[in-house]
């Protein structure tokens, strides 16, 4: 299980999301969240210019083993979507935190992600979910 | 939580990293990293499987082989050399399936039944209800754990531990042919595909010869890639491709069904020769998604003479792509079919199974 940055923060349905230097939210699933999906097969990325609510079904990521809804950590539209994913979603699984980023939102409220879980918050979520 | 129950393989697992799933009550290996991985390692090159959660019958006795004929759909007269093996489905008398089985014919009054680990229960309860007026004997056989070794170099590398004579005696052994070697019973059987072997072995031998087998390069697989395996082989899986409510002739198992002779008066059998005569509502054929997404067990098929259903569906490894057995209304492969994901209906094609063979695609899929 690889650390976890100390930049990003959490939903409780282990989707992450990490601020950029100009506002911008990148959105993608957590390390924990790939492991116990297994190997991924297939990602359904949201378009260009959808306008997404926190909570809601923002994308899906299936897995030989299931099929998992991703839900927007916040609200906004979206500005960039990881096409890369489509022939290799298996990145997903390498780098969870990293070059496996679902979405990228133009945030319509900024409180929304300050609201989400701190990396030591879910760390602890995970480790008592495993127990 | 009830406790789950444990191979005596389960520590080693855990050793080499296996992600742990309860399986029908057992704690088993779902995979030790990538599923996928280990899929192609079974294509490719070797794999192995811990199957002891299955359940190994003894059944005995001088009228052994007239119990098996009315138990079983398939005729046990087609075993005539010892260690010749069977594929049988086990039917109640409505023609449904109670599960799906292997007998192994070892002398006139001795057969070696391996049935599912979820059925178990109910497997010896109807057993040895049916046995008890030909006086046969039922013995479980926990002392074994069970191993399969699979893969286009899977035979040569258990070879490879062998005793020299047992590793001549291996290399001649048929397909779906077993015999006891080096105190083991090996069966050139498998549920990947591939050639290979189970091997039932002693259970206080069997973390040892696990790790031999390791060391002879064949690498640990978890259940994961062994569904992927036989499903791209087009093999059934009990429970999710046919259970009682489902006869052979709708499961595709047609073939393991022996009307000949007709005299052969075994369970289930009236019921299949009425549904052969009126016509069989369903059938099962094989489905492969060409454009992204997965098939999964539930989803609902469209077709032109109404709904199916998804049995198994999964991503298959070998093909890139997803691949599924449905059950549909007979006659529906000939027209347009799609199948509901996730409110889309996206279209799909009906082919023939297995969808892989010899580590190949099939032709047409």
């Amino acid at each position: 299980m690889s650390e976890i940055p100390g930049d990003l923060k959490f939903l409780k349905s282990h989707e992450w999301a990490r601020i950029e230097d100009n506002g911008h939210i990148t959105v993608g699933i957590s390390d924990h969240a790939q492991a116990a999906l297994g190997d991924l097969v297939y990602v359904e990325l949201p378009a260009l210019g959808d306008e997404l609510t926190a909570g809601n079904g923002a994308a899906v990521v299936e897995s030989v083993k299931a099929a998992s809804d991703v839900y927007s950590p916040v609200s906004g539209t979206v500005v960039a979507v990881n096409e890369k994913l489509v022939d290799a979603p298996e990145t997903i699984n390498g780098d969870a935190y990293g070059e496996g980023w679902l979405f990228v939102l133009k945030p319509s409220d900024s409180s929304e992600f300050e609201a989400l879980l701190g990396p030591d918050d879910y760390a602890e979520m995970i480790e008592n979910e495993e127990h | 939580m009830p406790m789950l129950n444990q191979t005596i393989l389960n520590a080693t697992h855990r050793a080499h990293g296996a992600r742990m799933v309860d399986f029908g009550g057992w704690d088993m290996p779902l995979n030790y990293g990538s599923q996928i991985d280990e899929h192609h390692v079974v294509r490719r090159d070797a794999g192995m499987f811990d199957v002891s959660h299955m359940t190994i019958v003894d059944v005995r006795g001088s009228r052994v082989r007239e119990f098996l004929r009315h138990l079983l759909a398939n005729n046990v007269d087609k075993l005539k050399t010892s260690g010749k093996a069977l594929y049988s489905c086990m039917l109640n008398e409505q023609g449904g399936v109670i599960d799906d089985l292997i007998v192994y014919f070892l002398d006139d009054e001795f057969f070696r039944i391996v049935v599912n680990a979820s059925t178990r229960d109910k497997d010896l309860d109807w057993m040895a209800r049916q046995g008890s007026r030909f006086g046969v004997t039922l013995s479980e056989r926990r002392d074994y754990a069970m191993i399969a070794v699979q893969g286009p170099t899977a035979r040569s590398r258990v070879h490879g531990l062998l005793s020299a004579d047992g590793s001549e005696r291996a290399g001649k052994l048929g397909k779906f042919v077993a015999a006891e070697i080096d105190g083991m019973f090996v069966a050139r059987t498998g549920y990947t595909g591939e050639d290979g072997y189970e091997i039932m072995v002693p259970e206080l031998d069997a973390v040892a010869f696990w790790n031999r087998l390791v060391a002879a390069g064949v690498k640990p697989c978890g259940l994961g890639a062994r569904d992927t395996l036989r499903l791209e082989a087009g093999m059934n899986l009990y429970g999710q491709d046919m259970d009682e409510t489902v006869s052979p002739w709708e499961a595709a198992l047609a073939w393991t069904i022996a009307l000949d002779p007709e005299d052969r008066d075994f369970i289930g059998r009236a019921a299949l020769v009425a549904q052969q005569r009126s016509g069989v509502a369903r059938e099962m054929i094989g489905l492969v998604l060409d454009d992204k997404g997965v098939l999964r067990h539930g989803q609902r098929v469209i077709s032109e003479r109404g709904d199916g259903e998804i049995l198994s569906g999964s991503f298959s490894p070998t093909l890139g792509k997803s691949i599924a057995l449905a059950r549909v209304p007979s006659g529906a492969a000939a027209g347009a079919l799609a199948v509901d994901i996730r409110g889309k209906a996206m279209p799909v094609r009906a082919v023939k199974f297995p969808f892989v063979r010899d580590g190949k695609a099939c032709v047409g899929i």
